[in-house]
């Protein structure tokens, strides 16, 4: 129960990356009938942005990361936001607009060249600012060749473990330490102690390792590693963790997911501009007869799609906190699975997107943790073939209408 | 109103125009008729800038439409209800509507101009919330016929308005048509029906593979041998 429960919430966290990634693979596919290939690359531009912005920046600006307040990673968010925006008008200016109406293929192939452009671009390295210190990282535009650490903007922690006990240390001794508390440790959970030292803002956490039963004050309770700081006098807490874990990140994730894809959903249907895009995806021709700037509007889209890959790139890595290199086949295979989800889902659908986004998570990690996880990858494309078999046009896509 | 001269438009290889020259003065409904193929619609889209064209002139109140994206066309005053309906099909009726009037910011008086348009078209207003795609031909057809007019237009082109419709509801169109045009709107009307557009034209002009072949008062041609055979079925 507890591993289902637990797999599920991994399925809504990642579903939503897959889903708002797809909104801009499908979004650009409605109006212009084109797979923009590039699309999966501006997550990964989103994605070293935010940690370029976060590691370098910040710092820079006194805000240590791991300690930022929320607004510093929203501030982040934008930033690569905007960035990616900027990045997906410049590209359909320059790359995509000039061939419009030439054959697809044209469009395609200049697609995958402009994907491996920024694949390989992004692996330069010019060191924009110095570190600021030994063992910080420098700015460097674009991003080098090396994997990098995204800082914690969200801290792990889960937000439904239970504190059990709190008191002062008795005693500290490397991996032991001696509460001024009794507490007794139940069989199969995990616990974890946190310390305030004195005059720290921020608490150390602990595993404790102990075996289970009773512990009086001041008998020896074994931890993991106990960080520097923890003396006898510092506050701590006995926190025992939920059954299933709740992830600061994944809240984190799924909220800010969430909000962006209601905000496009308002967007699409229920302003002028959004009816503009809509009239466009099924007849260019015709919503320029009706004095829509269609440039404009197929500009705007591109913006508001790669904004979106921005954000989900963003989310990834403070999740997944090892940003490996820009052509890395890790960026590829997320890329690829939101592409599938927003095939499934139905291309051109902007719901379909969504629905297809959480599918493909349910599956690929359901599959992953009930059958085998190294066949991850394969129940994604099976789920792929299957909806092509059965029903072309994807979940909730209707029939392909031929372009006038 | 409008003044098109010597108007060439090719697709391709292929030549659809040969120096089309036409007029439509203001307050009059002028139309544009002719077989398949003569040119109509080609007409029409160059007009509202949607093909490269070449001509001596493409003017509308004196100002010259050529270079001219389409989306700034219509702002000027002309609007176009293209051929086929070209209704929003992925659009609620009531979205369809405003798209017509997308160009403009005055709501009120869109929501008055909405409800001349509903006296029109009662059908539509039983219809607002449905999908457009929904719709039956003869209902599409008012849709595209009431959109262009919440464009509040001087100048409408109206491209086949009563293609495969029944008699019954080829009749009401072309009596909105002239209800339109009473109201003050000047139409350049392209029909398939010749019999009945030049029943509601003051001026008519017979294109020919690209070319005018004929033009001059409705009635006249009306009563001409050439026509009479060519168009309206030698009654
Ligand atoms: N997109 C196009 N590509 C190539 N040729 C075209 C295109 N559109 C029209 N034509 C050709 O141009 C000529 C004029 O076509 P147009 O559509 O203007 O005719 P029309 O008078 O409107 O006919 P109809 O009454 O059938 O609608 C035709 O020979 C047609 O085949
Ligand atoms: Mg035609």
């Amino acid at each position: 129960m507890g591993d289902l429960l637990q797999t599920l919430i991994t399925v809504i966290s990642v579903g939503s990356l897959y889903a708002l990634i797809a909104l801009g693979y499908t979004m650009v596919y409605g109006i212009l009938k084109f797979i923009n290939f590039a699309h999966s690359d501006v997550v990964v531009i989103g994605a070293w942005t935010s940690f370029t912005t976060a590691a370098v920046l910040l710092p820079r600006l006194g805000v240590t990361p791991t300690e930022a307040p929320w607004w510093a990673a929203a501030g982040v968010l934008m930033l690569a936001m905007v960035v990616c925006g900027l990045v997906g008008f410049c590209v359909e200016r320059f790359a995509y607009r000039p061939l419009r109406g030439a054959p697809r293929l044209n469009v395609l192939i200049t697609a995958i060249g402009v994907s491996l452009f920024f694949q390989n671009f992004g692996q330069l390295k010019y060191e924009v600012l110095k570190p600021d210190g030994p063992g910080k990282p420098a700015m460097s535009l674009p991003f080098g060749a090396q994997p990098q650490g995204m800082p914690r903007l969200v801290g792990s922690r889960a937000l439904n473990d239970a504190t059990v006990s709190r008191g002062t240390l008795a005693g500290v001794d490397g991996a032991v330490v001696r509460l001024s508390e009794g507490v007794s440790l139940e069989e199969r959970r995990q616990y974890s102690i946190r310390v305030t030292p004195a005059g720290a803002p921020r608490a150390i956490e602990a595993m404790v390792v102990a075996p289970a039963g009773r512990y009086e004050p001041g008998q020896d309770l074994r931890v993991g590693f106990m960080p520097a700081g923890a003396a006898p006098g510092s506050a701590y807490a006995l926190v025992r963790s939920a059954r299933v874990p709740i992830q600061l990140v994944d809240v984190a994730i799924v909220a800010t997911a969430g909000l962006l894809m209601v905000l496009l959903q308002l967007l699409v249907y229920r302003t002028k501009f959004g009816m503009a895009m809509r009239a466009v995806s099924f007849n260019t021709t015709t919503a320029s007869l009706m004095g829509v700037a269609v440039n404009r509007v197929i500009s705007l889209t591109f913006v508001l799609g790669t904004s979106l890959a921005a954000a989900a790139g963003f989310l990834y890595s403070l999740k997944y906190v090892t940003l490996q290199q820009t052509a890395h086949q890790g960026w590829v295979l997320l890329g690829l699975k939101a592409f599938v989800a927003a095939v499934v889902g139905g291309i051109g659908n902007i719901q379909g997107a969504v629905l297809g986004g959480f599918l493909i998570a349910f599956v690929e990690q359901f599959g992953a943790r009930y059958i085998s996880s190294d066949l991850r990858d394969v129940y994604v494309f099976g789920v792929l073939i299957l909806v092509l078999l059965l029903r072309p046009t994807g979940i909730l896509g209707s029939t392909v209408r031929e372009k006038v | 109103m409008l003044d098109v001269s010597n108007l060439k438009v090719s697709y391709g290889a292929v030549q659809a125009l040969h120096g089309v020259s036409l007029r439509v003065e203001k307050g009059q409904i002028v139309t544009l008729i002719g077989s398949n193929g003569a040119g109509k619609t080609t007409t029409l889209r160059a007009i509202s800038g949607l093909l490269k064209c070449s001509a001596d002139r493409v003017a509308f109140e004196g100002r010259e439409l050529r270079g001219m994206p389409p989306h700034e066309i219509v702002r000027l005053g002309v609007a176009q209800a293209p051929e086929g309906r070209g209704i929003f099909a992925n659009l609620s009726v009531n979205e369809n509507l405003e798209m017509g009037a997308f160009i403009r910011n005055d709501v009120d008086r869109v929501r008055q101009d909405k409800k001349e348009v509903f006296e029109l078209f009662p059908r539509l207003k039983e219809r607002l919330a449905q999908n457009a795609g929904t719709l039956s031909g003869g209902e599409q057809q008012m849709l595209a016929i009431a959109r262009a007019l919440l464009t509040r237009p001087r100048l409408l082109l109206l491209d086949e308005p009563s293609l495969g419709l029944a008699p019954q509801i080829v009749q009401t169109i072309f009596k909105v048509i002239r209800e339109i045009n009473q109201a003050g709107t000047t139409i350049l009307l392209v029909e398939q029906n010749a019999h009945m557009a030049l029943k509601v034209a003051h001026r008519a002009y017979v294109l020919e593979v690209g070319r005018v072949a004929m033009e001059g008062d409705a009635k006249e041609l009306a009563k001409s041998d050439q026509v009479r055979k060519a168009y309206l079925g030698g009654h």
